[in-house]
């Protein structure tokens, strides 16, 4: 049973590396500034998601249920913190794009 | 297998900290530097001192990059033109000399590091408390700790006092001048709660596992700072008496009670027998008000509004 548990938990954290990977390349490669968030947010809340999954049963094992509940209670926290700090950043990043524009197309 | 972890975690924090202080957007830099506050937090864990960690990752990188950061985006339409050569070589020489004697203090150390540990293990008992670390900053060295809770408000004050006379009652100017906005509106609503529960967490448990007024008075500034930038509370106005009350508590009961020492128990800031930890949690809350006020008054800054 613990063999199985390990090896859950490997499989599972190392899929929410994964997802970080390839959040962190299209936070360095992709184009502009809402793209990038839009990467980033993947790698949050799924990354993040999965490794919190992956190391539940480790956590009940070493400190109990309690410790496990906290980290669900960490990864929803950063959903919602995440979620709303790009929002955040997005419209900042929409507005100073669009005031670009129109400022260029003022200009003769 | 702990090199593997150490040495990027070193490496990462001369990279972010290079990245602070050599030229470029002042923006850029600041993000680094609490970059730099986070690594070194890490690098705290690593050293078993998650006390310590929780400080620096909370005030260090947090609440101190906030201030940075403002400073940041007044320092962008200031007309000031920046400062010489002259003043880098300066800073330089001055900083690589702190180094250079924190370095030459650290390897002159004799092996075995002199260490007051045993003592405070053997003495903790007597204070009901779980945490040596608390144990050392309410009791065994109290004294630092109250200097810094007055430092705290010194520095206060000083902020304070780059605004001119009228406005010094007056408001702080707001910290998010966009129109209020649904995202930031929800995040206050539903973190808030959760943070302010947190902080008053960190700050209970301090008393037996890593935590303290420090850590859970940041939390508690933070929630604070982002209720306001919210606009789901006002900026306080600064001659308000409740919020300086709020100020003066820690200090004041931490004096109160170390002068009460002297008549009481043995010295001043000993605590008498018997009511020891009642004692102490009286001090702790106190000077997690201030400390929580203080910290927010700081980000938002000398008063610039109207009048209260």
């Amino acid at each position: 049973m613990t063999l199985a548990l390990n090896i859950f938990t490997l499989l599972v954290v190392a899929a929410g590396l994964l997802f970080f990977i390839v959040g962190t390349v299209g936070l360095l490669r992709l184009p502009d500034a809402l793209a990038r968030l839009h990467a980033l947010t993947k790698a949050d809340n799924i990354g993040l998601g999965l490794v919190v999954l992956g190391l539940l049963p480790q956590a009940v094992a070493l400190w109990g249920v309690l410790a496990a509940a906290k980290m669900v209670g960490i990864w929803l926290l950063l959903q919602v913190s995440s979620g709303a700090v790009s929002q955040l950043m997005a419209e900042v990043a929409y507005r100073a794009a669009q005031r670009k524009d129109s400022e260029g197309g003022a200009a003769p | 297998m702990s090199l593997l972890l150490d040495a990027p975690l070193a490496l990462v924090a001369i990279a972010v900290a290079i990245r602070a202080v050599a030229g470029g957007d002042a923006f850029a830099r600041v993000a680094a530097f609490m970059a730099y506050g986070l690594v070194l937090g890490f690098i705290w864990v690593r050293l078993a001192a998650p006390d310590v960690a929780l400080t620096e990752i909370a005030v260090g990188g947090g609440i101190t990059g906030l201030v940075l950061l403002q400073a940041a985006g007044d320092a962008r339409f200031s007309r000031e033109r920046g400062v010489g050569l002259l003043y880098h070589v300066c800073a330089a020489i001055l900083a690589l000399g702190v180094f250079a004697a924190l370095a030459a203090v650290v390897l002159l150390l004799p092996e075995p590091a002199p260490s007051l540990a045993p003592q405070v293990a053997t003495n903790l008992p007597a204070t009901d408390l779980g945490n040596p670390v608390t144990g050392v900053l309410i009791v065994f060295r109290a004294l630092d700790t109250l200097l810094e809770t007055v430092v705290l408000l010194v520095a206060l004050i000083g902020v304070w006092s780059l605004s001119p006379d009228p406005l010094w009652r007056g408001r702080p100017a707001p910290l998010w001048p966009a129109p209020p906005s649904g995202a930031l509106d929800f995040l206050a609503r539903v973190v808030v709660p959760v943070g302010v529960l947190v902080g008053i967490y960190l700050f209970w448990a301090g008393a037996d596992v890593p935590g303290g007024a420090f850590q859970g008075g940041a939390v508690l500034a933070a929630m604070a700072l982002l209720a306001i930038m919210a606009g789901l509370m006002p900026a306080p106005a600064l001659g308000g008496r409740r919020l300086r009350l709020a100020l003066l508590a820690g200090p004041f009961a931490f004096l109160g009670v170390g002068i009460a020492g002297w008549f009481v128990a043995d010295a001043f800031l000993d605590y008498p027998d018997g009511i020891t930890k009642p004692l102490i949690i009286a001090v702790e809350v106190a000077i997690t008000a201030s400390i929580a006020v203080a910290l927010a008054l700081l980000v938002l800054g000398p008063p610039a509004g109207r009048k209260a």
